[in-house]
């Protein structure tokens, strides 16, 4: 299987993300697009040059964007606003509590550039702590997707989930784990493969990075099951308390700061109803840099290696 | 004083300097942006060597001048005139958004000798320079700050509440340069979301305003020596520049916002600019 993961196509989030607008724009009339002077990075271009009418340049506004995309919302339109995700979320957030969340408009944020593999662009750049803001609100739902199949089909769902709903793309092409007929189903964790001994629950490009350190563990007897949790809010509680109880000790992995993200989101759940052992494989609550996107998941401790290392150290303490 | 004191000839010498600089060291990291720094290069280097009261051996000098580039991504130019004039070695600009480099992709203060403020995300440095202008007021400290904006940039709302709060302060230690290339990511700032009228804007929230060609290097000085003999209000220089100056393939070219040039590309912009990738790898690798 190692090797058959190596095979995988590679392939951009950001573009998933991209042909799910057009895909929408063609069958629902409701659907607006904005985007604030980088249209093409986060590919909404594909749905402002099929679109024009429905696409709404905004120039490098994204607080005028969020609130913009409210009113549009109130006049019964589903506005997709994007932008790198740093400025989607951290640039916005007061404009999200309280235009989007706290009257729950229907408001899709659309964070593209998550995490550290951004690359050269360095710390403004990537977003490492949008999950955390994001999940912080209430009525917020937050979807991390982990390749271009699920990018197009939850940016499809969201448009379909009512209220505010962020999702986070990232910048380079990841392996392709799912394909064109694997279904999305909101809110509900995926097990990609079965174990006993320990449950690694991942998000992005980080489940493929989980899947590889399974495969790794597998050969010296221990075994994982890999669970990539794409919707972060809300939580798949059961699926999460199972993998508790039956394996026993968890690792989580994202890539995103360690404090609020995906990885304290399952602690939540684990303290509440089923506490086992956890280590977080995370960015240490420290600022990224600038370097290539694989150089830095490797040097802020992000790769498979990372992984295999959380669950000898997990297993410890089971 | 600024310890350079050029003249308008040595400060032409020295942007061209600036322009070779900016073109290696892009080439080198693969990564980077191009244009913005290429039509900011006059200006900027008639302040580092002329107008900007510095000393490049104590970054943090407390009689000196301050200077914000609020649009962070020109870090070419920066770091640049940075190196040329002294506040670390020239061949640093070869390890430009690499691991571990003091040379991130976009300014950090904590890295950088000579950076004031981590910056890149747009629309935040000129606040931040007037809240140096009015500490210098309350503390009645002669110095001057300075802030160099984008076009695009002035897209963003939070610029105008800095632009509000100087012209209501009167902030005369403050000096805004525009550089109104005109060109974005997306295309052509006025296709995109215009800003114009610009004098206007700024004459509306009680500044000062110049308007020159900010890529002719007597216009420039004029400018600046208005600048600084004025007094009651903050001055704005709307500098009307052309994307990638001084390399023809790209000028006035927004696909040249955010790209470095290639090898290839580099070679050909270095013999525009009369020299070539070789020789100037080496004067920065020896500097
Ligand atoms: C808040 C924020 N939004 C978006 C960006 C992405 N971005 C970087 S530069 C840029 C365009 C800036 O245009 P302008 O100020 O005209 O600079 P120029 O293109 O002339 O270099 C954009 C949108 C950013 N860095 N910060």
């Amino acid at each position: 299987m190692l090797k058959e993961l190596t095979k995988l196509e590679m392939k951009k989030t950001r573009e998933g993300f991209g042909h799910g607008l057009v895909d929408l724009g063609e069958k629902d009339e409701r659907i607006v697009v904005l985007a604030a002077d980088v249209t093409d990075s986060v590919n909404a271009g594909f749905f402002a040059r099929r679109f024009p009418e429905r696409f709404v340049q905004m120039g490098i506004a994204e607080q005028n964007m969020a609130t913009v995309a409210t009113g549009l919302s109130l006049v019964g339109k589903i506005p997709f606003y994007s932008t790198y995700s740093v400025f989607s979320t951290c640039r916005c957030m007061d404009q999200i509590r309280i235009s989007i969340c706290y009257s729950n408009a229907n408001v899709k944020i659309c964070g593209a550039h998550g995490g550290i593999s951004v690359g050269q662009d360095g710390a403004t750049h990537q977003a490492m702590e949008d999950i955390a803001m994001m999940r912080s609100l209430p009525n917020m739902k937050v979807i991390v997707p982990c390749d271009y199949w699920q990018s197009k089909r939850a940016t499809m769902a969201a448009a379909y989930i009512d209220g505010p709903v962020f999702i986070r793309f990232g910048r380079e092409a990841v392996p392709t784990l799912t394909d064109e007929s694997t279904p999305f189903e909101f809110g509900k964790g995926v097990v990609l493969r079965d174990g006993g001994d320990v449950a690694i629950i991942a998000c992005g490009v980080m489940v493929y990075e989980a899947l590889v350190a399974a495969e790794v563990l597998g050969k010296q007897g221990i075994d994982c099951r890999v669970i990539n949790l794409h919707t972060i809010k809300p939580i798949d509680r059961d699926l999460i308390i199972r993998a508790a109880r039956e394996c026993g000790a968890i690792v989580t992995a994202e890539e995103h700061q360690v404090y609020g993200g995906m990885g304290s989101a399952v602690a939540e759940v684990l303290v509440s109803h089923a506490p086992v052992p956890q280590e977080f494989v995370a960015v240490m609550d420290c600022f990224g840099q600038s370097g290539q996107p694989d150089e830095l998941l490797r040097a802020y401790g992000l790769k498979s290696e990372d992984i295999i290392a959380a669950v000898k150290r997990v297993l410890k303490r089971k | 004083m600024n310890p350079f004191n050029y003249s308008a000839e040595q400060l032409q010498a020295a942007a061209l300097d600036v322009r070779r600089d900016i073109i290696t060291m892009l080439v080198e990291a693969k990564s980077g942006h191009t244009g913005g720094p290429l039509s900011c290069t006059d200006f900027a280097t008639a302040l580092s060597f002329r107008y900007l009261n510095h000393k490049p051996s104590e970054p943090h000098w407390t009689d000196r001048d301050f200077l914000f580039y609020s649009i962070g991504h020109v870090t070419p130019v920066n770091y640049s005139l940075l190196a040329e004039c002294g506040y670390f070695p020239l061949k640093d600009l070869m390890t430009f958004r690499k691991l571990n480099s003091r040379l991130q992709g976009h300014p950090h203060r904590l890295d950088t000798p000579g950076i004031e403020i981590s910056s890149g995300s747009l629309g935040q440095g000129l606040s931040i320079a007037c809240g140096v202008a009015k500490g210098s007021k309350i503390d009645k400290h002669p110095r001057r700050v300075f802030c160099i904006m984008g076009d695009g940039e002035l897209q963003e709302g939070s610029c105008w509440e800095a632009v509000m709060f100087a012209g209501h302060y009167h902030l005369d230690n403050l000096g805004v340069i525009v550089d109104y290339n005109k060109r974005q990511i997306d295309g052509e700032v006025p296709k995109i979301m215009d800003v114009a009228p610009l004098a206007d804007k700024w004459r509306a929230f009680n500044w000062q305003v110049l308007e020159i060609d900010g890529n002719d290097m007597q216009q420039i000085l004029a400018a600046y020596d208005e600048m600084l003999r004025h007094r009651d209000r903050p001055m704005v220089i709307i500098a009307h520049t052309t994307m990638g100056k001084g390399v023809s393939f790209m000028e006035g070219k927004a696909e040249w916002h955010g790209k470095p040039p290639t090898m290839e590309q580099g070679e050909q912009a270095l013999q525009e600019l009369g020299t070539t990738y070789a020789e100037w790898s080496s004067r920065l690798l020896a500097g």
